[in-house]
């Protein structure tokens, strides 16, 4: 009935009224875009060196030349923190992608084919069954010096520590993929597709993907979140990026052994994760709400 | 009615009495935490401290140094000397005689034959003997009787306690080892985690790089010691944790090595629980300069001697980075008053202190520059110096802690300043001081281009300490990458100034040499001292007998600790 609805309201903006009724998806988005621009565009405005010590400096107070204090080195907290943003924000979005792009071919494959259905559903619980940080420990070991190598230190452990979470993060999105394909490819316009003889990848392609999409979009939101905790995590334990190089996991790290002395640097780092996380937690329960087309029209 | 009052008066007197005879275990549970967890119990396959100190609690030498430094008598009667005839005239044979009637924690004597074993256990070619530098020109260890051994060594030996001397070189018992010499050694892991041992303590159960479960050792040769009748000396974490342990919440008793930001110990002493103790001795926060190629594209031969560095060969670069650092600083900013600046590997006893090159203590970035400059390493365009398309970029690797991540990026921007480009690594304690050979980043294979880390030397002779870096000794995978060499330092000069040193017996000519051998090094900067600690370790305030002893091993008179009341 496409045509017949007025112009203007388009699936999209369709699902965009609906976000919009969801307080919390809202206040979560409109975080989230700030924290991206926080650790995009603030660095251009705020152009103190994160690295750079002065060494004067070092355990100030809230002040002109540092608005968030200065760490044990005298480098400055909100450069820091904004320069940490960024790596971890990118691990997150980059994490994420990576995980819901083999989520989601491993879930419509298992759930279209039959036939490879039990091989790559039992693969899925294999990587269930794996202990994420032993195996980052390991493959950390294992593929440092080689990536370090080819594309450098900071790039190295990027994309070591993204491959990581990405490919071991997939398998919930494999699942949910998969049961929503078994029951879309059992609909009758799947059928009139294929009593017209559409090609499997066409099927796909129109008619499977654009259903399953509100369970991609949503388990894409809870990827970010996880893959900013799991990096956290890796820094917490003084693995993943060089020491000298701020994530926020990092900057928490360094930052308990001065916890009672100078409890904002804990703050800082702890408020950042926990509340990007949240938002996008929350704009995941928006989008899943508003796609859902059960809830349509409610 | 009258009964009951008597039975509890009597169990009062009782109490009492025992409370009075000092007998062993009576005051139950002891709790020791070292942040690096020990991975085996045997000091001769382990470079270690912590397993050599928490060895030391179950194994014991035949005598070892006290809290001052001196030599005293443990498992032996008393220490030889030329005076009392233990040592030969021609200072090359040393007889010890152990103690009579002592027993191992399994209940069989100790005899001569345990000790002659120890030293063929060491002396295995095969075996990778981590502490081989104790036994250094020895040419024979014999028993005599049963009580009785006499060590030769092939020249005179001035100062002849090595052998079996300090937390190092502990008795090990033959039955015990006697199917685990040579390459054997590291496979018999139930003698490597449970040694039946003299000491104080002897172990139930050990989780490997985690926690030790100890008791009193029924056969202690001191009926009244132990007082404690069990240990718990759990291993891992990170300093932090473990001062936060003794200080704050009073979980443990004692930890090791608080290697903390001062302002941080000083507000955990003030919640009162426990008391920082600290003490000069000889160790020395350094940086080790790697001479030969850390790339990972040579294989096998990657760190070896056979490919020297690319840039850090040149004594110019190695002597600018020196020069670029700021030693006060990175006392004030990490130590405080549980360090000093230093330019010398051998900072104590003081005759082996050379003052010769105090130059070091002032930081001069321009002489940096110049000298950089005169040897042809030019700016880049990125700034980075350079020479023949080699970059000077340099990989630091350290342990991952607090004050040391701290240095690392002071140093880094230092070395910025020069035009040294540099990239830090951080490395858990357990595996970077773990030794394991199969470990990529061990501190021995040292696939770094820098790397710094601590270290020491026991007792009051630097001489094999002095020796870990003579040629040869480096770690490769032949010596399954033991060897205290981790410089891989070689220099013709060296180890003759190292073979004259061990055929001198004046105490005065002894530590002229050791003080041109340590400027050779420092000068050469194979090393780069930084800055010498004094140990600070933590005690509950209950917890007394402690003496803090930098000469051997920190808990090495565990057997008189005791509680307070």
């Amino acid at each position: 009935m496409i045509e017949a609805a007025p112009p203007g309201s388009s699936r999209g903006r369709d699902v965009w009224l609906r976000f919009r009724r969801h307080k919390g998806a809202l206040l979560g988005g409109g975080f989230f875009v700030f924290v991206l621009c926080f650790v995009a565009v603030g660095p251009a405005l705020w152009t103190v060196d994160p690295q750079f010590i002065d060494i004067q400096a070092r355990n100030s107070g809230m002040s002109a030349a540092h608005p968030l204090g200065a760490d044990q080195l005298g480098r400055d907290m909100l450069a820091r923190l904004m320069a940490g943003g960024r790596a971890s924000v990118a691990v997150g979005v980059a994490a994420m992608l990576l995980s819901l792009l083999i989520g989601s071919l491993i879930g419509v494959l298992a759930g279209f084919f039959r036939w490879i259905d039990g091989p790559l559903m039992r693969l899925t619980d294999l990587f269930l069954a794996l202990p994420l940080l032993p195996l980052l420990l390991v493959v950390i070991l294992l593929f440092r010096d080689t990536l370090r190598t080819a594309v450098g230190p900071e790039t190295g452990v990027f994309v070591l520590v993204v491959g990581v979470i990405g490919a071991t993060s997939w398998m919930q999105t494999a699942r949910v993929v998969r049961g929503e394909v078994l029951t879309v490819k059992e609909r009758e316009f799947v059928l009139a597709a294929r009593s017209i003889g559409a090609p499997a990848h066409r099927i796909v392609r129109r008619h499977i993907l654009p259903n399953v999409l509100s369970p991609i979009v949503v388990s894409a939101t809870l990827g970010i979140a996880n893959a900013i905790i799991t990096e956290s995590a890796l820094s917490f334990l003084g693995l993943g990026f060089p020491s000298d190089f701020a994530t926020w996991g990092r900057l928490l790290f360094d930052a308990t052994d001065y916890l009672q002395r100078y409890p904002s640097r804990v703050l800082w780092p702890g408020l950042a994760i926990s509340l990007t996380v949240l938002s996008v937690n929350y704009m995941g329960d928006g989008l899943r709400d508003a796609l859902d087309p059960r809830t349509r029209g409610r | 009615m009258k009964q009951p009052c008597l039975t509890i008066a009597m169990a009062g007197a009782l109490l009492v009495s025992g409370a009075a005879t000092a007998e062993r275990g009576r005051d139950g549970h002891l709790g020791v935490i070292y942040w690096q967890a020990p991975s085996i119990l045997n000091p001769y396959l382990s470079g270690g401290t912590k397993d050599i100190e928490a060895a030391s609690m179950v194994l014991e030498p035949l005598a070892r140094f006290d809290e001052a430094g001196n030599l005293v008598p443990w498992l032996a009667a008393s220490t030889p000397t030329v005076a009392n005839g233990g040592v030969s005239a021609d200072l090359k044979t040393v007889t010890w005689t152990l103690r009579e009637g002592l027993l191992w924690s399994d209940g069989s004597p100790v005899t001569a034959a345990d000790v002659v074993f120890t030293a063929e256990y060491c002396l295995d070619p095969a075996g990778g003997c981590s502490q081989l530098a104790k036994f250094d020109d020895v040419t024979a260890v014999e028993a005599t009787d049963d009580l009785t051994v006499e060590v030769t060594f092939g020249i005179p030996k001035p100062y002849p306690y090595g052998p079996f001397v300090g937390a190092t070189s502990p008795i090990l018992q033959k039955a015990q080892f006697a199917d685990c010499v040579g390459a054997k050694a590291p496979e018999c892991t139930e003698a490597n985690f449970k040694p039946v041992g003299t000491g104080p303590f002897r172990v139930t159960e050990f989780r490997p790089n985690d926690v030790i479960s100890l008791e009193a050792n029924p056969r202690y040769r001191d009926p009244a010691k132990p007082a404690f009748a069990t240990v718990t000396f759990k291993g891992g974490g990170d300093a932090a944790a473990a001062a936060r342990a003794v200080l704050e919440t009073g979980e443990f008793d004692y930890a090791w090595n608080l290697q903390l930001a001062p302002d941080v110990l000083e507000d955990m002493q003030a919640a009162g629980k426990g008391a920082v103790v600290s003490s000069f001795g000889t160790l020395v926060e350094r940086l080790v300069v790697n001479l030969t190629d850390p790339s990972p594209d040579l294989g096998d031969a990657r760190s070896t001697r056979a490919h020297p560095h690319p840039f850090l060969s040149d004594p110019a670069v190695r002597k600018a980075l020196s020069m670029a650092i700021d030693r006060n600083l990175l006392v004030e900013i990490g130590y405080g008053r549980a360090g000093r600046p230093t330019c010398n590997v051998v900072p104590a006893p003081a005759i082996y202190a050379s003052d010769a090159n105090e130059d070091c203590l002032a930081r001069d970035i321009d002489g940096a520059k110049r000298l950089l400059d005169e040897a042809g390493w030019r700016p880049g365009p990125d700034g980075i110096r350079q020479k023949d398309g080699i970059r000077l970029s340099i990989l630091y690797q350290t342990s991952a802690n607090a004050v040391r991540q701290d240095f690392q990026a002071l140093v880094k921007q230092w070395w910025s300043e020069i035009g040294v480009e540099t990239e830090l690594r951080n490395i858990d304690a357990s595996v970077f001081f773990g030794g394991d050979p199969g470990s990529p980043d061990t501190y021995q294979k040292f696939f770094a281009d820098i790397q710094m880390y601590a270290n020491n030397f026991e007792g009051a002779d630097p001489e094999p300490y002095l020796g870990g870096w003579r040629c040869g000794n480096e770690p490769r995978p032949a010596s399954q990458w033991q060897g205290e060499n981790v410089p891989r330092y070689c220099d013709e000069d060296y180890d003759r100034l190292l073979g004259r040193m061990a055929k001198t017996g004046d105490l005065g000519e002894r530590a002229a040499l050791a003080r041109a051998m340590n400027d050779m090094l420092v000068r050469d900067h194979a090393l780069i001292p930084l800055v010498h600690r004094g140990r600070v370790s933590a005690h509950a305030r209950s917890l007394g007998g402690v003496l803090l002893n930098t000469w051997d091993s920190e808990i090495w008179n565990i057997a008189d600790w005791r509680r307070i009341r």
